[in-house]
């Protein structure tokens, strides 16, 4: 019978992509069916990165969980804490001075742009270019020391407290910050410029991969995901926190749902952002008051909380006994949602788009050297990952000779 | 072994394996060869396969799904490989010591040469460590 079922489909293999994935809670590992160079199915399964932050959370106090959810994942870093307190403060009615609400923002944004010229970056390193990895990630230095210069550290910036902000930002590093600003706008100019213009890159993006308004109702994609597809959905207009309505900004979408439009859509929240980083800051130099509240009590009850990530709508769930600690936290992060809708971007790509595809729902990208093609029968490798990446690398080469 | 060491210290191939971390040392090791550090330099490059390494470079709190690939990877390296830690989880486990789900501190599983502590480290530690275990390594192999 097996031989049978073998005879009827000779060319079909398995591609595991993983098997452990360092993302957040929910990495992955994906098993790709293919039937020649076409893809055909995929699998997904979690669990290599699971460290039980629910549960430890129930054993932090208020003040230890938000380092804690720090480091579910240190690409969204401030994503997590920043939902949390919005939940705590939810659960405790706590409505926290107008200083803090304008330094939250900033560290929110500024984590925003990072994380998008650090897929922008990994994108181009997938399509075989790596000069756009090293581009990218050189504008996104600057970022990375505006945040030492306000945190004290690179990653992992500590900011978020319940009641307001842990440090405040000082009048004299604005204007430093600000002229750091300008020169990363020119920078991305320049890259947005050289990038999207290219057609090599529009070849290799443009109609792949694509996410209909319909599928990403039905898998509940969220953040640019969704936004690329023409859904105009982001928490930070529809439920507002923190500064997000009190200063001028627009929420970025985009037409087509492929891996282009999901691009295109990342590079245009970096302007936004910009824009909402230097509004705070002009408010911040003449706004008054504490930037913190120092809540000592918690009161019995639940409350929730939400914020844009770079990667979507983030979800904690608080409950509090009044005690000290939280008798129930629950996470949603927005990969959850977002990873399973590569079931439906990913069917019908060859093997040398999956791993772009893949990549442009911005999980993580260490992964991907571990890509190995094995043969459904007799378990040989047929591809690993460098070859995977070289597939990608020769079809650029390929359409760059065509054009 | 002096021989190999030598010629080992000459060009380090990392073979960077991700055990459930946050991601966060994972971006500073690949900030390490981006423009600003630019650690290709010196001939430090990410190889693809433990196979081709002389390093094998461990972030994270290794859990229990985790635990025997990292066992395996050990194996399978070329010996003499060194074995760096990164990060506050490989090094103690901080925060995540008292989770259901974690393997204990990256030295009890397999032996580490060199520990970069910081949550995340900077660049700058990462490759002031490599300079320390470098000469480490060529002083113990009497070079």
């Amino acid at each position: 019978m097996e031989k049978d079922k073998n005879m009827q489909e000779p060319k079909r293999c398995v591609i595991p992509i993983g098997p452990y994935h360092p993302l957040q809670e929910e990495p992955e590992f994906f098993k790709l069916h293919v039937d020649g160079e076409k893809v055909t199915g995929i699998d997904i399964e979690l669990g290599y990165n699971h460290r039980g932050i629910e549960k430890l959370s129930e054993a932090k106090h208020f003040d230890q969980g938000i380092f804690l959810v720090e480091r579910i994942c240190g690409i969204c870093s401030t994503s997590h804490p920043f939902a949390f307190v919005n939940a705590v403060e939810d659960l405790a009615g706590i409505e926290i001075p107008e200083r803090a609400k304008y330094i939250r923002t900033v560290v929110g944004e500024l984590e925003r742009v990072h994380s998008h010229l650090l897929w922008l970056g990994l994108a181009g390193h997938f399509l075989g270019y790596n000069t756009v990895w090293m581009w990218s990630w050189k504008y996104r230095e600057p970022v990375l020391d505006i945040f030492e210069k306000i945190s004290g550290n690179r990653q992992h910036y500590a900011m978020m407290k319940v009641g307001g902000v842990r440090r405040d930002i000082a009048l004299e590093d604005m204007p430093w910050i600000e002229k750091t600003l300008d020169e990363l706008v020119k920078g991305v100019d320049m890259f947005k410029g050289a990038v999207m213009d290219d057609p090599v890159i529009w070849a290799r993006t443009k109609g792949i991969g694509i996410l209909t308004p319909q599928d990403i109702k039905e898998y509940g994609g969220v953040g640019p995901l969704a936004r690329a597809s023409g859904i105009d959905e982001d928490v930070r207009r529809d439920d507002p926190y923190a500064a997000y309505n009190m200063v001028d900004w627009k929420v970025q979408t985009w037409q087509g749902g492929d891996i282009f439009a999901k691009a295109v859509v990342r590079i245009l929240e970096l302007y936004e952002s910009v824009k909402i980083i230097r509004q705070c800051l002009t408010r911040l130099k003449t706004a008054p008051g504490p930037f913190d509240l120092k809540v000592k009590e918690i009161p019995a009850g639940e409350g929730i909380g939400r914020h844009e990530a770079p990667r979507g709508e983030v979800f904690h769930y608080v409950r509090s006994d009044r005690a000290n600690r939280p008798v129930r936290h629950k996470i949603r992060a927005p990969s959850y949602v977002n990873v399973a809708t590569n079931e439906k971007s990913v069917i019908g790509c060859t093997i040398s788009d999956a791993l772009i595809v893949l990549a442009a729902v911005d999980p993580c990208y260490c992964c991907t050297e571990r890509v190995a093609v094995v043969d459904a029968g007799s378990g040989k490798h047929l591809y690993n990952g460098n070859d995977l990446i070289r597939l990608s690398h020769e079809k650029t080469e390929r359409l760059k000779k065509q054009l | 072994m002096s021989y190999a060491i030598n010629a080992l210290t000459k060009s380090l191939n990392v073979f960077h394996a991700a055990c459930s971390p946050c991601n966060n040392c994972d971006i500073e090791i690949l900030d390490a060869i981006t423009p600003r550090h630019d650690v290709e330099r010196f001939g430090i490059q990410l190889v693809g396969s433990i196979r081709h390494a002389d390093v094998l470079l461990v972030t994270g709190a290794v859990n229990k799904k985790v635990v025997h690939r990292i066992k395996k990877l050990y194996e399978q390296a070329p010996k003499p490989v060194l074995v760096i830690a990164v990060g506050g989880c490989a090094c103690s486990e901080i925060m995540f010591r008292d989770s259901y789900n974690t393997c204990g501190p990256l030295d009890k599983i397999i032996p580490v040469d060199l520990y970069i502590p910081g949550c995340p480290p900077k660049p700058e530690a990462m490759i002031a460590g490599v300079v320390k275990l470098i000469q480490a390594a060529t002083k113990k192999a009497g070079g």
